[in-house]
């Protein structure tokens, strides 16, 4: 049994989320830290460099790291108050054991003990069920070195086939449209790239909330001249100010893509050289766009016809341009069909591969790009290596010493995983850096599945909402008390440094997992003396790989701010090579392992690839019973499902609860007021939140942004369709009914007063309080 | 140490995109640790996304002093007008209804008229404010006069603003588009049926098919 082996409230009290705040020397002026250690923010994509003041080995503080190249001293209000999360009341500092009786549902535990109590479980259940029946969810904060491991001791200690990362939610449908179309998977250039364009492209990205140091980029871009068009449902704060803003309908982007291309084949906008001699496949898709007229496309997208012949007409007559997107386009069950359409865009305008001309998808997560380059994929092996490929598999069975048929095949995606553990396939389950109860879509489902399994061990720092199911707990690190390296939103490969240690019995997650392996006796290939091994190890995996590390030291990264890879060890010929890295890719007369001289791109011809990207409808259309549709994202202050910034005070107060956002129009006709409790509700769940009633989005669509937990979590809502290529969730689009509510949720007093958040305390009337009042 | 004189701050509400980083950053500054100085609000969160940031303008002649009737509110040579010296404040809000920006604060735990004072510990040493440096979009810049010419081709600085019969000059530029020649809003340009929507800067006239929704 996993359920939750107390109330959640009970469990609230002894694990939070609880808030820290400035306090003691944090708060003090004036205090001289012992040393500033120079790192990157422990969020998102971006990595932003950033100097963390230490005292008395905490972290009291930060101070803006400005030499960084990528965010020079920028940072967002997470990055700010990211300092917070050391030293929390939460933290854990023993291992736990599921305990109904004990406060709070856990008892603390030995670690040796606990360790040997999950190898043991381990064991049985694999014994019993065989190895696959054990599976492992793993994450893109992880470091590379960590990712690698993790990926390592799935296939050679575990040897289950079974494991995959909360990647799978973020940005594989970017992965699986870049590696059809281009062949390697990578933000194609650096930003600096962006400021040089004429024209900036972006489809599905909330930049100034979700990558908000991209913001200054594009700006700079725009007093450049260039002109800036927005693809998104809302106008979003970047939105406010772009030059053409199209507001397009959840799930319909690849008829805007069609569109335009199909525009610019009319209007002969095209780079024919390019596509004649670097792409393959240009014709097939120009028939396939030529039923998508400006008309069409409109009726289609909800545009106005004329924004998008605007669109086109900005667009096809550039002379250089940056498309970006993320997973506004991404999140979709035809999340790779987007994706596609987008890149046929660049391709016919042959606008790649140079200066100011740029192509990239906007990675979520801290190591969203390394993390999916090293083997923690269920279908991939280091250096972006396929699992089902012979000759990757035997090589990297060579670096692992094993043979190469002891690598288990490939296994199932993370959503599928949920799936076999709620058909009983799957008995046995280990988390890390994952927390599926808030951040997968349908989590009624998700948590009936984690109440069936027979043994669960989460590894984090906090007792996040996906632990509170396991029998065992065992604490890990923070960003700040381990080192590796992670790769960040332009390919950067960057250094993250250690400044205190773990407090208590915490310790680095990858001891934790080496300690595992030992108490299982399968020690082989897991024996690490800390990341530099780990990385000295990956450097070999990757070498010859898409991926390529081999050129990489952990000094030549501090020493360049940094190393874009490919960073190969050796140039064509074999010869040894100081490479510096790939600051951009497709450049032309690059030499790539695959196309090996014949061209640009990561195909045996050096040409990119033209996919037919066909439209299709979401998987859940709107229809009488669920007229309006839901889309999800994010809010600025906090960073996916909240584990860390739902316990950091200042964050929490800024944007305090998910509000439902809904234009006027359509809060008329369902008589809902600014601030008060309205229910959305779809086939699978409903949630009762606060509404906030603005003019800046789609009168056919509903925002909620999923950061929470439980009765608050828009993921009970979502829909678990699923890419068929890339697998990821379509959190962008499900059908749901909103009416307003009849009273405040149940708990909506207490959980106010339990996260001290004395602004938003509903008053006993169930009227709404200041903070949601206009002035 | 004086601030340098050639390191002079921007405003650009047009780049703000209300994520409150200069908000968080403010309350680490060592002089008001925990204490933001800075304002940061929707113009009409109904209508737009649309943000404002407000830090202390510093102005050549202080309305916030000249009304401070306890004399404790000091402008440094450099130009940098300082919260209230706490042995003279007498807490009696003056400065803060007269400023013309709305930005002195009363803190009413210390009885201390407190203010952005572009964070002085910083820029007395040479560094940025804490704000500007965080700053995301670059709403918030310090830097030369050279600088912000060369990256900001569509606006220009102005640091003279008028209200009512009173005229102010001040240490702090805010950025307007260099198209713009009004020094006040005319109320009649705000009176024809779109003039609100071309705030928007978008094709807002053409957002949704008709019936779309």
């Amino acid at each position: 049994m996993a359920n939750q082996p107390q109330t959640e409230l009970k469990i609230i009290e002894h694990y939070g989320p609880r808030l820290s705040n400035m306090a003691g020397p944090a708060l003090d002026p004036g205090v001289e830290p012992d040393k500033l250690v120079k790192t990157h923010c422990c969020f998102c994509g971006q990595q932003c460099g950033i100097q963390l003041k230490v005292k008395d080995d905490r972290v009291i503080g930060f101070e803006p790291w400005e030499d960084f190249p990528f965010n020079k001293g920028m940072l967002c209000p997470k990055g700010v108050k990211r300092y917070l999360q050391g030293g929390h009341p939460d933290r854990l500092l023993n291992a736990l054991g599921r305990d109904p009786q004990a406060p709070g549902g856990f008892a603390p535990a030995p670690y040796e003990d606990s360790i040997k109590r999950t190898a043991e479980a381990i064991d049985r259940i694999q014994r019993e069920h065989g190895a696959d029946a054990f599976a492992v969810l793993t994450g893109a904060s992880l470091t590379t070195e960590k990712a690698y491991l993790m990926g390592k001791f799935a296939r050679v200690c575990l040897r289950t086939a079974n494991i995959d990362y909360n990647g799978r939610l973020c940005m594989v449908s970017a992965a699986a449209g870049n590696k059809k179309a281009f062949g390697i998977d990578r933000a194609a250039n650096p930003w600096s790239d962006i400021p040089k364009a004429e024209v900036v492209w972006v489809s599905g990205a909330n930049i100034a909330e979700c990558a908000p140091i991209t913001t200054s980029y594009i700006w700079q871009a725009r007093e450049n001249g260039a002109k800036i068009i927005m693809v998104d449902p809302r106008i979003t704060p970047a939105a406010r100010t772009c030059d053409l803003f199209l507001p397009v309908k959840p799930g319909r982007d690849i008829a805007l893509f069609n569109g335009v291309l199909n525009r610019m084949i009319a209007r002969d906008w095209l780079d024919h050289e390019f596509i004649e001699r670097w792409t393959v496949g240009f014709d097939k898709v120009a028939e396939h766009v030529s039923q998508w007229s400006i008309e069409r496309t409109a009726e289609v997208t909800g545009i106005a016809p004329k924004a998008i012949e605007k669109a086109a007409e900005l667009w096809g007559t550039a002379r250089t341009s940056f498309l970006m997107h993320a997973r506004g386009i991404e999140h979709h069950s035809h999340g790779v069909q987007n994706v596609l359409g987008a890149i046929n865009m660049v391709l016919a305008s042959g606008r790649i591969g140079r200066e100011g001309c740029g192509y990239a998808t906007i990675t979520g997560q801290g190591n969203g790009q390394g993390g999916r380059e090293h083997g923690q994929k269920c279908d991939q092996l280091p250096g972006a290596r396929d699992i089902d490929n012979p000759e990757h598999r035997e090589y990297i069975a060579g670096v692992w010493d094993v043979r190469p048929e002891e690598i288990p095949g490939k296994g199932v995606d993370a959503y599928e995983i949920i799936r076999k553990i709620h058909k009983g396939e799957i008995k046995g389950l280990l988390s890390i850096c994952f927390n599926p109860m808030v951040s997968l879509p349908d989590n009624n489902f998700v948590r009936e599945a984690l109440e069936k399994l027979d043994f669960y061990v989460a590894i984090d720092f906090f007792l996040n909402e996906t632990a509170r199911h396991a029998d065992v707990v065992l604490p890990g690190s923070l960003h700040e008390e381990d080192e590796g390296v992670v790769a960040q939103i332009e390919g950067r490969v960057i250094k993250i440094n250690k400044a205190v240690d773990c407090p208590g019995d915490a310790t680095q997650d990858w001891r934790i997992i080496q300690d595992i392996a030992a108490a299982l006796g399968r020690t082989h290939g897991m024996t690490f003396a800390g990341p530099r091994e780990m990385f000295e190890e990956l450097r070999i995996a990757s070498k010859g790989g898409v991926a390529d590390y081999s050129g990489m030291t952990w000094e030549k990264i501090e020493r360049q701010y940094g190393v874009f890879w490919p960073c190969p060890s050796e140039d064509e010929h074999g010869n040894p090579v100081d490479h510096k890295g790939t600051l951009r890719l497709f450049e032309p007369g690059s030499w790539n392992p695959i196309a090996r001289g014949a061209g640009p791109f990561y195909f045996p011809d050096g040409k990119a690839r033209f996919n037919i990207a066909p439209y299709t409808p979401p998987m859940e259309e709107v229809d009488e019973e669920y007229p309006i549709i839901l889309t999800t994202g994010r809010v600025v202050s906090q960073f996916l499902s909240g584990t860390q910034t739902r316990r950091i005070g200042p964050l929490v107060r800024q944007y305090p609860e998910p509000r439902i956002e809904m234009h006027p129009r359509l809060a008329e006709r369902l008589g809902i007021k600014e601030g008060d409790w309205a229910t959305a509700e779809s086939r699978r769940g409903s949630c009762t939140l606060r509404a906030q009633v603005v003019e800046t989005i789609r009168p056919d669509t509903v925002f909620i942004p999923y950061h929470w937990a439980g009765r608050k979590s828009a993921n009970q809502l979502t829909v678990s369709a699923q890419d068929p290529i890339s697998k990821i969730p379509e959190y962008k689009v499900c059908a749901v009914n909103v009416r307003k509510a009849d009273r405040p949720p149940d708990d909506a007093a207490s959980d106010a007063a339990l996260h001290n958040l004395d602004q938003i305390a509903t008053q006993p009337d169930g009227s709404t309080s200041a903070v949601f009042q206009r002035s | 140490m004086p601030v340098p004189e050639h390191h002079e701050f921007f405003i650009d509400p047009n780049r703000c995109i209300g994520c409150q980083a200069c908000v968080q950053a403010c309350a680490e500054c060592d002089t008001h640790k925990g204490h933001p100085m800075i304002h940061l609000e929707y113009i009409e969160r109904s209508e737009s996304t649309q943000t404002v940031p407000v830090i202390c303008m510093h102005c050549d002649s202080p309305t916030c002093a000249e009304v401070c009737p306890a004399d404790a509110i000091k402008k440094t040579p450099d130009g940098v007008v300082q919260s209230a010296r706490k042995p003279r404040c007498i807490a009696c809000n003056n400065c803060v209804y007269a400023c013309p920006f709305g930005v002195p604060k009363m803190q009413t735990d210390f009885d201390l008229m407190m203010k952005c004072n572009m964070c002085y510990d910083r820029t007395s040493v040479g560094k940025k404010p804490m704000c500007a440096t965080v700053c995301p979009s670059e709403a918030l810049f310090f830097g030369t006069r050279e600088e912000v010419e060369a990256r900001r081709t569509r606006s220009r600085p102005v640091n003279e603003f008028k209200f009512g019969r009173q005229t102010i000059t001040t240490k702090v530029n805010m950025m307007v588009p260099k198209a713009s020649t009004h020094e006040h809003v005319d109320v009649t340009s705000q009176m024809q049926g779109e003039g609100r929507r071309l705030r928007l800067n978008v094709l807002s006239d053409s957002l949704y098919e008709p019936g779309s929704a």
